[in-house]
């Protein structure tokens, strides 16, 4: 036997992913594994000589990094003796400052770290994140990738990118070869769209270290590590080597974030039975050891697998907040698609979303999912007007910024027309007009004319051999009339002189002026303190172009002949087959339609007709004292000759009643205003006649439409606006008349 | 050049003074006027050792030891060329050079003045020696 109710739910696209319970011996357990060793430190001497349960004879490659280079003796003895339930609570307390926390964490081993994170609930979890973040304000990175590897549309989808907020950019290659072509149109794209945006092109280090030093890109976050010493080395490097490889990117000007997060271990079979959280501590001081400013963590690529088991999404939250609290820039994932349900997608999203991170999402896909060649894209294209909603409706900065269609289609279409400039100049494959009109206005890259892509890899080469750089870049624009985009292309260059990016979680404004956790940090102690939503900034992120002004959606409807003429004061009739059509305070006047566009006029023809149809005779009257239509209906049958009315809204909600009734009471409620026709109002008008008569009567069926109250709710509250404006109150009724239809001229 | 690491920062704007490129450039001379009289090579854009030091002296100030590390690293690998630099890097990768080689490595670095990196890739030869993540010699 099934449940009709279940085989529904098991159609809905969360189930296509599988969820398991805890597997500790495969590392499928999110925190507080069973297996993962008591927090302790023993010092002699000065030497540390047992950490997290193992002895220094035994510490492997990580541990030797950590003791080497990370943990600050001075302040462990301090720091390791506090209880973890008082560090727990220190990080949520507005009154401990983050320099406080910062200092300890210094002192304090990985098992420690996981152990105090793992007592946080989630909103715990979230304001420790928004009181540890290293930068002031939160922002973005974005993804800008296309499956044709398209130039033109690279340059245009980096230029909106930058335009909507986006701090950093990044990019990669399906062919490898590409990459100098990549970060060439994603530098003049993003310079296009706001100078100062950093770009990255994700590609093997060797050859993005060349990118670097030419200048055509400015930051890196390839530097992978992990949280024990078999996956280290299947993934080719030890903790020396990639901190070695982050000091030469630092040496050629390059911004290094590393790149860790919960699940790789599980996913390259070596966890050794330890839990997700407790690696990933690893993993943050091991980066926090090697000198990276920051680090790209919260689960990343292998976040499906850390959503599948109990506590995954907890985990990933409490991942960020450790790297936060060990002082690393964080940009915080939601890049890998985490879900396919939109709902459980969101809802991990809010953790980062709702503290705000330095990077929110380590890559938002700028382009629709299809082009995006990182494997995905978490939210995309298609998503970007849900993400400003929910921004606007947090009244939180998520590091994304409404643009008109104009503005985007201005932007794109310079970028576009720079990269073909640049490119003609360099004397690549030239961009084609046709290139440049799909980039501006198209979908996605299937839209995009095709490419000669042998003549593109070969050029890619030839380019690198000739040496071409960002100055080149910034000459060919300045050559080609692009004054402005080539000045900030040289401005990044100017950059890479100073190095000042190189501290930690910085971004640059349009003015060239870095923002680091230096010059800008965030020093959030409670509210009314630190980085908040108000001001400018807020009514930009409010202002999405879809917002309509309710002044103006409130529009008029007096011009126009009248419907109805009022004829004095409305008595108590006697004739017991009337039927009183009570009418709203602005109905036929103020406004002159309902809410699902029929005219008043007719409305009220059809109530008449239908009253008639029943065998009663109809009185139409206006009540003016109140706008509520269960008393407009209760007024109107206090007077009518049977006791029976038929109230009407103007915006269309309708209610039989009768005279003996209290007014809240009713014999029949028309609540769903939007679905009524006027065949609807004939039937109400024949029901409120069989009432009258004293017949048998059936409701008049009536549909649901459950979406019509977020539908409509806005444009109700308006028209209801309208007719409370037109209430006059202790006013009598007034007796109405329909006008006369005019004489046909001639 | 009295350098106050807590106040300088952004060097590129605070004191702009202390900066210029590899070649003597000031930085405020690095705009497209001198590009296009060619005034100005590719190489001249990047960070010199002594801007690098100035900015482990930003990291230091601000609490961050490892960061202020990596940058002084940073600031010795900036006068190493591209070559030697990637070359140390794939010998510091697991198991791709004995620990004869790793010191030839060190050496080659202290011949461009970066006694700290080959310091750290002498440490690097103990570890991986107790770890087993050297080459077979």
């Amino acid at each position: 036997m099934r449940s009709r109710r279940f085989v529904s739910r098991e159609a809905r696209d969360l189930h296509r992913e599988t969820l398991v319970s805890p597997l500790p011996e495969l590392g499928l357990v999110a925190a507080d594994g069973p297996l993962d060793p008591q927090p302790d430190l023993v010092l002699e001497d000065g030497v540390v000589v047992r950490m997290d349960g193992r002895a220094a004879a035994e510490f492997d490659v990580i541990d030797r990094f950590v003791v080497a280079h990370g943990l600050d003796l001075e302040v462990a003895a301090e720091a390791m003796a506090l209880d973890d339930a008082e560090l727990a609570r220190m990080l949520v307390d507005i009154g401990v400052p983050r320099a406080e926390l910062v200092r300890l964490a210094r002192g304090l081993t990985p098992a420690k770290l996981a152990r105090v994170i793992g007592l946080l609930d989630p909103v715990e979890l979230m304001l420790a994140l928004k009181k540890l973040r290293a930068r002031r304000a939160p922002s973005n990175q974005a993804h800008v990738t296309n499956l044709k590897e398209s130039p033109a549309l690279l340059a245009a989808d980096a230029a909106e990118a930058a335009r909507r907020g986006f701090a950093e950019i990044e990019t990669t290659v399906g062919v490898a070869r590409y990459a100098p072509l990549n970060a060439i149109a994603l530098l003049v794209g993003s310079q296009t769209g706001r100078p100062g945006v950093m770009t990255q092109c994700a590609v093997e280090e060797r050859r993005n270290l060349e990118l670097a030093i030419r200048g055509l890109v400015t930051y890196a976050e390839t530097l992978s590590v992990y949280g024990t010493e078999p996956v280290f080395v299947d993934g080719d490097d030890t903790p020396w080597s990639k901190a070695f490889l982050g000091a030469a990117y630092a040496s050629r000007g390059v911004k290094v974030r590393f790149t860790s997060g919960t699940g790789s271990e599980a996913l390259m079979g070596y966890a050794q039975g330890l839990s997700m959280l407790y690696l990933e501590a690893r993993c943050l001081a091991a980066v926090r050891a090697a000198g990276s400013q920051g680090v790209q963590n919260g689960s990343i690529s292998c976040v499906a697998l850390v959503l599948a088991v109990p506590g995954g999404t907890r985990a990933i939250l409490g991942e960020n907040v450790l790297a936060a609290w060990l002082d690393l820039e964080v940009a915080s994932g939601n890049d890998a698609i985490a879900s396919h349900s939109e709902i459980r997608k969101t809802a991990k999203l809010m953790g980062q979303f709702l503290p705000g991170t330095d990077f929110v999402t380590s890559g938002y896909s700028v382009m629709p999912r299809r082009d995006n060649t990182f494997g995905g894209g978490n939210f995309d294209a298609d998503d970007l007007d849900e993400w400003l909603t929910v921004q606007r409706d947090w009244q939180v900065d998520a590091g994304i910024e409404p643009v008109s269609e104009e503005e985007v289609l201005r932007v794109r279409e310079q970028a576009a027309q720079a990269v073909q400039a640049v490119f003609q100049e360099l004397g690549l494959p030239p961009v084609s007009n046709d290139e440049v009109a799909a980039a501006t206005t198209g979908y996605d890259s299937s839209e995009m004319p095709d490419r000669d892509r042998a003549a593109d890899v070969e050029a890619a080469d030839e380019l690198l051999a000739r040496g071409v750089s960002g100055l080149d870049v910034a000459l060919a624009l300045d050559q080609r009339g692009f004054g402005e985009i080539a000045e900030a292309v040289l401005s990044m260059q100017r950059q890479r002189v100073s190095a000042d990016y190189l501290q930690t979680s910085s971004v640059i404004d349009a003015d060239g002026l870095v923002h680091s956790a230096v010059n800008d940090p965030n020093l959030y102690s409670g509210p009314g303190t630190g980085y908040r939503l108000e001001g400018e900034r807020w009514e930009l992120l409010q202002s999405l172009p879809n917002v309509v002004d309710p002044a103006k959606l409130l529009g008029s409807d007096t011009e126009g002949e009248a419907v109805v003429v009022e004829r004095g004061e409305a008595m108590k009739g006697d004739d017991s087959t009337e039927v009183v059509v009570a009418v709203g305070p602005a109905f036929a006047d103020a406004i002159r339609k309902t809410i699902n566009d029929l005219s008043h006029k007719d409305v009220l023809q059809a109530m008449c007709d239908g009253v008639r149809d029943g065998g009663a005779t109809p009185r139409v009257v206006r009540v003016r004292r109140v706008a509520d239509v269960a008393f407009i209906a209760h007024d109107g049958a206090r007077i009518s000759g049977s006791g029976i009315a038929l109230g009407i809204q103007s915006k269309g909600t309708a209610v039989i009643h009768r005279a003996d009734l209290e007014p809240l009471d009713n014999l029949e409620l028309f609540g769903m205003s939007p679905l009524y026709t006027l065949e609807s109002y004939r039937a109400m008008g024949r029901n409120a006649a069989g009432y009258a008569l004293g017949q048998r009567v059936g409701p008049v069926p009536t549909e649901l439409d459950n979406f019509a109250r977020a539908k409509l709710i806005v444009r109700t509250t308006l028209l209801h606006a309208r007719e409370t404006q037109a209430v006059r109150p202790g006013a009598a009724p007034v007796e109405l008349e329909l006008a006369a239809v005019p004489a046909a001229a001639g | 050049m009295d350098f106050d690491p807590k106040h300088d920062y952004p060097l590129g704007t605070q004191r702009p003074d202390l900066i210029s490129t590899p070649g003597g450039m000031p930085l405020s001379d690095v705009t497209l006027d001198s590009l296009r009289a060619g005034r100005i090579d590719s190489t001249e854009i990047r960070a010199t050792p002594e801007t690098l030091r100035l900015q482990s002296q930003v990291a230091r100030a601000a609490g961050r030891e490892p960061l202020a590390e990596s940058l002084e690293r940073a600031a010795e690998l900036a006068a190493v060329p591209d070559h030697l630099l990637l070359a140390v890097y794939t010998a510091l990768r697991p198991r791709r050079a004995t620990a004869a080689q790793l010191e030839e490595w060190a050496a080659q670095l202290e011949v461009h003045g970066a006694d700290r990196t080959a310091g750290f890739v002498r440490e690097a030869a103990g570890v991986y020696a107790e770890r087993g993540l050297l080459a077979d010699a």
